[in-house]
C-alpha cells in the first residue's frame, strides 16, 4: 500500500516558486495499479519521485505499507522499489544483461540466479535473450531500450513499482503486447504500482484507479469506469475526450450486460412455430436456431418465416457472430456495426448459448451510470 | 582503430626520419658521430622517462581524486572558481614554474619532478571534472533510484562513463610532459635536454638532434601507449574507438 499525505513540493526557481505538487492525498491499495494522468508539467513525475525520495518533499508524508518513509534509509527504501525513469537511463557502460542484473547484484544474488532472471525478463518483454543480452544500450532502438528499463526495474521482484511513462517510446502494436504481458504478470505478482501516463487509453486499460492531475493538484481519483462515467469537472471531461462513452465500452464485460432470456427454435420446429416465437419474444428480425447441445447453428428470419412453409432446418441463415462472456463491449459494438445487427448470441466456454446481448441493453447499462451520477449531483448541489 | 592509425603514423614518421637521416649521414659521414652519442642517449632517455613517470604518475594520482572531489554535488559552488584558479595556473610558462620550484627546492630531480607535476596536473584534473560533470543526469538519477550508494554510483556509473574523457586528459598531459622534460635539464635534473641544450650551446647540430629526435619519438610512443591502455580499459559501450 502506498499512501500520500498532504504531499507538497515547491521548487525555488530564479523566476519564483513553482508548486509542482500541492497537498496530494491519495492511497493505492496493495496489488493495485494506480495511473497518474494529466497534461505535461502537471506534477506527475514530481509526485512519483517523492515516493522514492529522488525529490525531497517540501512537506507531507509518504507511507509504504503503513511505514513513514521520511526517516527510512533511502538506499534500502529504493532497493525495494522498482523504478523506471522517464528518460530510460540505461547504463551505457554495461551490457543489457548487466543493466538488468544491477539491482540483483546489489542485493547479493549469485551469478546463475541473476543470469537466469535476466533471460526470464527478456521473454516477458518480448526480446530474444540470445540476440540482446550481450549488446550495449547504444545498439538498441529507443523502444527496445525502454523495455529493458522496465525489465531492470522488475529484476529483483520489488513489491512496489514506480513507472514514469514506461511504454511511451514503443510502437502501438508492441505496446499493446507489453501492456498485456505486464497485466498478466501483475495478476500473478500483485505488485503495488504507481504508473505515470498521459495517454488516457493506457490509463483505462492498465489502471485499477486513475488519478488526474492539473497544475500540481489532484483533481479526481477514482476507478476508470467512475472517471469516464462521472468526470468531476470540465477539465477532466475535456481531458478524457468527447468519446469517453465509447472508451467505457473497453471496461465493461459482456457478462455484466448479458440477458439470459433468449428465445430459440430447434431445427425440427416448423417455420410457423418460429414466427410465433419471434412475435412472442418481440424480436424484430430473426430468431436463433440451436441444436441439441444448445450450440447456435443458424438464424430464422422473420420475413422468411412469414412467407414460407416448412421446417426450420431447411430455411436458416448462418449465425453472423457470437460473443463470449469475457469479451468487452467494444468488441461487441464493433461486431454489431460490422454485421449491421442489433443483438448477438452469447456462448459459454463449450460454445453453448447462454444468453444474448442487445444494443439497447448496452446503451442502457452505460446510460444507467450517467443517470445515477446526474441525479446524485442534482440532489447534492443544493446542500453545498 | 585509433591506435592503429597512430602507430602507423608513428611508423611512417620514423621511416621518413630514418630516410632523411640516412641521406644526410651518407653525405656528411655523420653516422658515426650519432653512434658516438648512443650510450648517452640510452642513459638520458631512461632518465627522461623516469622523470615523466614520476611527475606524470604523481599528477595522475592527485588530479583524478581532485577532479572527482570537485565534481561532487556538495562542491558545485566552489568547484567552478577552483577550476578558474587552476586555469590561471597553467598560463604560467613551465619554465617559470621550474624556476620557481628551483628557488624553493633547490637543484636536482625533486624540483624538476615538482615543476613537471604542476604542469601536468591541470589537463587531467580538468578532464576528470568535465567528464564526470558530463555524465547525463538521467543516468545518475537512475543509479540513485535503483538504490546505489554514492560510492557505488561513482564507481559503477559515473567513472566508467567519464573514463574516455579522463583518458583523453591523461594522454594530452603526458605527451606535453615528455616534451617538457628537456627543460628539467636547466635545473640540473638531466634527461634528453642535456644533449639538446648542450648541442645548442656548442653549435653542434648532431648532438642537439640526438637529443631532440629521441624526445619526439618518446612522446609518440607514450601517446600511443596511453591510447592503447584506454582502448582496453574503457568499457566497450562508451568507447568510441571500439564502437
Ligand atoms: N528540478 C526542478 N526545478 C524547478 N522546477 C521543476 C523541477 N522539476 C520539475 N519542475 C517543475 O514542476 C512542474 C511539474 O513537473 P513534472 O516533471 O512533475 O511534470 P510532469 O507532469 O511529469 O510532466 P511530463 O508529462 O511533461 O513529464 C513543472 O512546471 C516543472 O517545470
Ligand atoms: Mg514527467
Amino acid at each position: 500500500m502506498i499512501r500520500l499525505e498532504n504531499l507538497t513540493k515547491v521548487f525555488d526557481t530564479p523566476k519564483g516558486a513553482v508548486v509542482a505538487a500541492d497537498h496530494i492525498n491519495m492511497e493505492v491499495p496493495t496489488g493495485e495499479i494506480c495511473i497518474l494522468l494529466g497534461p505535461s508539467g502537471c506534477g506527475k513525475t514530481t509526485t512519483l519521485k517523492m515516493i522514492n525520495r529522488i525529490v525531497k518533499p517540501s512537506s507531507g508524508r509518504v507511507f509504504i505499507n503503513g511505514d513513514d518513509t521520511t526517516d527510512m534509509n533511502t538506499q534500502d527504501l529504493r532497493r525495494n522499489i522498482g523504478y523506471v525513469i522517464q528518460q530510460i537511463g540505461l547504463f551505457p557502460n554495461m551490457t543489457i544483461e548487466e543493466n538488468i542484473a544491477v539491482v540483483p547484484k546489489l542485493l547479493g544474488w549469485d551469478k546463475s540466479r541473476y543470469k537466469e532472471r535476466a533471460r526470464e525478463l527478456m521473454h516477458m518483454i518480448a526480446l530474444e535473450p540470445d540476440a540482446f543480452l550481450k549488446r550495449f544500450p547504444s545498439e538498441l532502438s529507443g523502444g527496445q531500450q525502454q523495455r529493458i528499463g522496465v525489465a531492470r526495474a522488475l529484476a529483483a521482484d520489488p513489491p512496489v513499482m514506480l513507472m514514469d511513462e514506461p511504454f511511451g517510446a514503443i510502437d502501438p502494436i508492441n505496446r499493446a503486447v507489453i501492456q498485456d504481458e505486464f497485466l498478466k504478470m501483475q495478476q500473478e505478482l500483485n505488485k503495488t504500482i504507481m504508473f505515470v501516463s498521459h495517454d488516457i487509453d493506457e490509463a483505462i486499460k492498465m489502471g485499477d484507479r486513475v488519478a488526474v492531475f492539473r497544475e500540481g493538484k489532484l483533481v479526481q481519483y477514482s476507478t476508470p469506469d467512475d472517471l469516464l462515467a462521472a468526470p468531476k469537472n470540465a477539465f477532466v471531461e475535456s481531458f478524457l475526450g468527447e468519446d469517453r462513452a465509447l472508451k467505457r465500452l473497453n471496461l465493461v464485460k459482456v457478462s455484466e450486460v448479458v440477458s439470459d432470456e433468449i428465445g430459440t427454435v430447434k431445427p425440427e420446429d416448423t417455420l410457423s412455430t418460429a414466427l410465433e416465437r419471434i412475435d412472442d419474444f418481440g424480436y424484430q428480425n430473426s430468431i436463433l436456431m440451436i441444436n441439441d447441445k444448445r450450440q447456435p447453428v443458424g438464424l430464422i428470419s422473420r420475413s422468411l418465416a412469414r412467407t414460407t412453409k416448412g421446417y426450420c432446418r431447411d430455411h436458416f441463415q448462418n449465425v453472423p457472430a457470437t460473443v463470449s462472456l469475457d469479451d468487452d463491449l467494444r468488441k461487441v459494438a464493433s461486431l454489431m456495426f460490422a454485421q449491421d445487427i442489433t443483438w448477438l448470441p452469447c456462448v459459454d466456454e463449450e460454445g453453448r448459448v447462454c444468453g444474448q446481448i442487445t444494443q439497447r441493453a448496452m446503451t442502457h447499462h452505460l446510460g444507467a451510470r450517467f443517470r445515477t451520477k446526474q441525479r446524485e449531483t442534482v440532489t447534492a448541489e443544493p446542500k453545498e | 582503430m585509433l591506435i592503429r592509425s597512430l602507430t602507423s603514423a608513428g611508423i611512417i614518421l620514423g621511416l621518413i626520419l630514418v630516410f632523411l637521416l640516412g641521406v644526410w649521414a651518407q653525405s656528411s659521414g655523420a653516422i658515426d658521430d650519432f653512434l658516438w652519442y648512443l650510450p648517452d642517449v640510452q642513459y638520458l632517455a631512461a632518465q627522461h622517462l623516469w622523470l615523466t613517470f614520476l611527475s606524470g604518475g604523481l599528477a595522475i594520482l592527485v588530479a583524478i581524486p581532485l577532479g572527482i572531489w570537485l565534481s561532487r554535488p556538495s562542491m558545485s559552488r566552489a568547484a567552478e572558481s577552483l577550476m578558474q584558479v587552476l586555469n590561471v595556473g597553467t598560463t604560467i610558462p613551465t619554465l617559470a614554474v621550474l624556476a620557481l620550484s628551483m628557488s624553493f627546492l633547490g637543484i636536482g630531480t625533486v624540483p624538476a619532478v615538482f615543476g613537471l607535476f604542476v604542469a601536468t596536473l591541470l589537463p587531467i584534473t580538468r578532464n576528470t571534472y568535465a567528464g564526470l560533470k558530463g555524465v547525463s543526469p538521467a543516468l545518475k538519477e537512475a543509479a540513485a533510484g535503483i538504490g546505489m550508494s554514492p560510492v557505488q554510483r561513482l564507481f559503477k556509473v559515473e567513472l566508467p562513463n567519464a573514463l574516455y574523457v579522463i583518458f583523453a586528459g591523461i594522454r594530452t598531459a603526458l605527451t606535453i610532459n615528455v616534451g617538457t622534460v628537456p627543460l628539467a635539464f636547466l635545473i640540473g635534473a638531466g634527461g634528453l635536454g642535456e644533449l639538446i641544450f648542450t648541442g645548442i650551446d656548442l653549435y653542434d647540430p648532431i648532438m642537439m638532434l640526438s637529443g631532440a629526435i629521441p624526445t619526439a619519438m618518446l612522446a609518440i610512443v607514450v601517446d600511443a601507449l596511453i591510447a592503447g591502455i584506454a582502448f582496453v580499459i574503457v568499457p566497450r559501450g562508451v568507447n568510441p574507438a571500439r564502437a
